[in-house]
């Protein structure tokens, strides 16, 4: 019978299957963070369990991390508690760990890839919904609350019951100034915050096979925001040769092997979806969301929406109450909204090719006068990275604060966020109320997008930036 | 896990769509290494204003729903994050029922992991139970019988009959799953032949 790519892997995964469908499922790879782990390990101590395989698990602290100066450590009490509690749980359970000042520490889903950790074929869990990243490599990622974390550690497997197939398809080519991110934040916007319930998205298309390896990482990442777990990509020679000669990646006699197994990782052609979804590249605009969910979006040239044209009652009022807590007006051009801060990083994009992009743009300019725009690598190695291509210097001269790496404003866990009603570009994930800080006001671009908007001081179209 | 059984209580109705579990527990609660604690917390942003001090239209701070242990909400609840504190701080409140049209499939899996209920029904019966929340009088949910009577009216529901199992029998996921161990570890024989590279680089 014919299959997907996820019916593949599933199938290579499968432990046992009860008569109704439920299904344990083996794990190669966990990732655990500060957030939702002190919970399962204290689990695992209380009903005296070892981790199965500590060897397939690796461990960062990016939460809670402070993006200034750290060797002062951590001043917050009690993130200074959930971080220590990490590396004290570690310890006692012979996990690796990317300490606060290990170079390689980072936002656990761009350290993944980064060590070659995330492999294609390969089940990827971790305690965060923005797992899907690992999708990108061709492996099936997908975020899991701290009871399945703790289900993980103990036995190496999950209990899973499987998901639809769902295929979106995007043909062409990306126009000028247009990012995968746009490519997301439009298919999102196309099947809306919960279209994916319930299934695995595999995206195929012309268009996607010829994104870079990073870009096909902000698709994935983004997938659980149009309410799909997973999210993946097959996975092709870009794939193979990124991987290639990573710290974790398979080696001599295995990395044959390895890629002879990762070369058969496609759908068959005549696999079955239960749902398809196709976009043309030429249909994708600059995007920019005007509301409180992902799905609220529009391009750089459109106005915010009127709640009095919707006839569905809950998406009239859903309408009404983003637009009050936004501060829009109907009818406003998305161009004429003024901005006071800048956020560039995230497992979204805070990656070298997102720095790049945003640094062309900001090249020989001037953050406007009125915004605060800061830059937060992804990873201590993107860090070092961006500062031999020079990065940091393009930010810095043109008004940039240059920070440590963590996920800091994208959820604000840390000493990084907005004010209440500060609106902000923001080249994360999520625009819910108060995701960046009380009262906030978030409004998701892509990198060169939030680049313009700094320079601008209003959202603007990056396309007026490039040369 | 807390055996479920059969909830007597006045529901409580939250007309949004799209709860999301930011909203449901914001992040600066994320901060504990427990599980307990949370349910002052709960929808932390809608329930208090900046100082901190009850807003008192908001549903759960008006009496008789501050006790409710049902909670009515919008389609796609617990959307956004994967975070368990957002189970954690609705039974930490009392909530060990939700019912909505549709929930986030991480938010939905962590319910059960948790002992609480999230019921799937369509709008239309949404819509029933919604305007009945407002008499303020006690329904029953009944996991066994997969019943909701409110009055003289019944609503039936559909749930896995796996989950419900483990729900009332307060199953231990975690035990199950180690009584397949020899099924485990003959998988990892397997797997270190076909596909070696995971385990030794």
């Amino acid at each position: 019978m014919s299959k997907t790519l996820y019916d593949k892997i599933w199938d290579d995964h499968l432990v046992y299957t009860q008569d109704d469908g439920t299904s344990l499922l083996y794990v190669d790879r966990h990732l655990v963070h500060e957030v939702t782990s002190p919970q399962a390990f204290e689990g695992l101590r209380n009903s005296n369990r070892k981790v199965r395989q500590p060897n397939l698990t690796l461990a960062v602290a990016d939460h809670n991390v402070p993006t200034s100066d750290r060797s002062k450590g951590i001043s917050d009490e009690e993130s200074k508690l959930q971080v220590e509690t990490l590396e004290k749980n570690c310890d006692e359970f012979g996990i690796k760990l990317f300490g606060m000042n290990d170079k390689r520490q980072g936002i656990v889903h761009i350290i993944g890839p980064e060590q070659g950790f995330t492999q294609p074929g390969s089940i990827i869990v971790c305690g965060d919904s923005h797992t899907a990243t690992h999708g990108a490599f061709g492996s099936l990622a997908f975020g899991i609350g701290t009871s399945e974390v703790e289900h993980v550690l103990a036995t190496q497997t999950l209990v899973q019951k499987k998901s639809k197939n769902f295929r979106i398809k995007v043909d062409g080519k990306l126009s000028i100034g247009v990012t995968s991110k746009d490519v997301i934040l439009q298919i999102i916007g196309k099947i809306g915050t919960a279209g994916g319930t319930g299934y695995v998205i595999e995206y195929a298309g012309s268009l996607i096979s010829s994104l870079s390896v990073e870009q096909r990482m902000t698709i994935c990442n983004m997938t659980i925001e149009g309410g799909a777990r997973a999210g993946l990509i097959e996975p092709d020679e870009k794939i193979f040769n990124y991987l290639n000669g990573r710290p974790m990646s398979p080696k001599k006699e295995n990395w044959d092997k390895a890629l002879n197994y990762w070369s058969k990782l496609k759908s068959d052609d005549d696999a079955n979806f239960d749902k398809e979804v196709t976009l043309d590249g030429k249909d994708i605009m600059p995007m920019v969301t005007w509301g409180t969910s992902p799905q609220d979006v529009i391009s750089i040239d459109g106005r915010i929406p009127n709640p009095e044209n919707e006839a569905d009652e809950d998406r009239k009022n859903s309408i009404e109450r983003s637009l009050k807590y936004m501060g829009l007006k109907p009818g406003t051009a998305i161009k004429d909204v003024k901005i006071d801060k800048v956020f560039i990083g995230s497992c979204t994009n805070g990656r070298i090719e997102d720095l790049r992009d945003a640094a062309k743009i900001v090249k020989n300019k001037k953050v406007a006068q009125h915004v605060y725009a800061m830059v937060v690598p992804g990873s201590g190695l993107v860090k070092q990275q961006a500062e031999q291509e020079g990065l940091d210097k393009v930010f810095k001269d043109s008004g940039f604060d240059w920070r440590e790496p963590g996920c800091s404003m994208c959820l604000a866990m840390n000493a990084d966020k907005l004010k209440p009603e500060e609106r902000c570009a923001s080249t994360s994930n999520r625009n819910f109320e108060g995701r960046q800080g009380r009262g906030g006001r978030t409004h998701l671009v892509s990198p060169g997008m939030a680049a313009a908007a700094a320079i601008s001081g209003s959202l603007d179209d990056v396309r007026k930036f490039q040369n | 896990m807390q055996k479920f059984k059969t909830i007597k209580s006045i529901p409580a109705h939250l007309p949004i769509v799209n709860i999301d579990t930011d909203m449901i527990i914001p992040k600066q609660f994320l901060k504990t290494i427990k599980r307990t604690g949370l349910g002052k917390n709960l929808f932390y942003e809608m329930r208090y204003n900046e100082k901190g001090t009850p807003i008192e239209d908001f549903i759960l701070n008006t009496s008789p729903f501050n006790d409710s242990k049902i909670l009515i909400a919008g389609k796609n609840f617990g959307c956004g994050s994967s975070r368990e504190h957002a189970p954690w701080a609705l039974l930490d409140f009392g909530i060990t029922c939700v019912i909505s049209s549709s929930y986030a499939d991480i938010f939905y899996n962590n319910c059960f992991k948790n002992g609480i209920l999230p019921i799937v029904l369509p709008e239309a019966k949404i819509k029933e139970l919604s305007e009945y929340s407002k008499r303020k009088e006690e329904i029953i949910v009944n996991l066994e019988e997969q019943k909701i009577t409110f009055g003289n009216n019944e609503i039936d529901f559909e749930i896995d009959q796996f989950k419900k199992k483990c729900l009332i029998e307060g199953l231990d996921d975690i035990a199950l799953s180690l009584e397949k161990n020899p099924k485990i570890t003959e998988f990892e024989k397997k797997l270190s032949t076909n596909r070696p590279w995971i385990f030794n680089d």
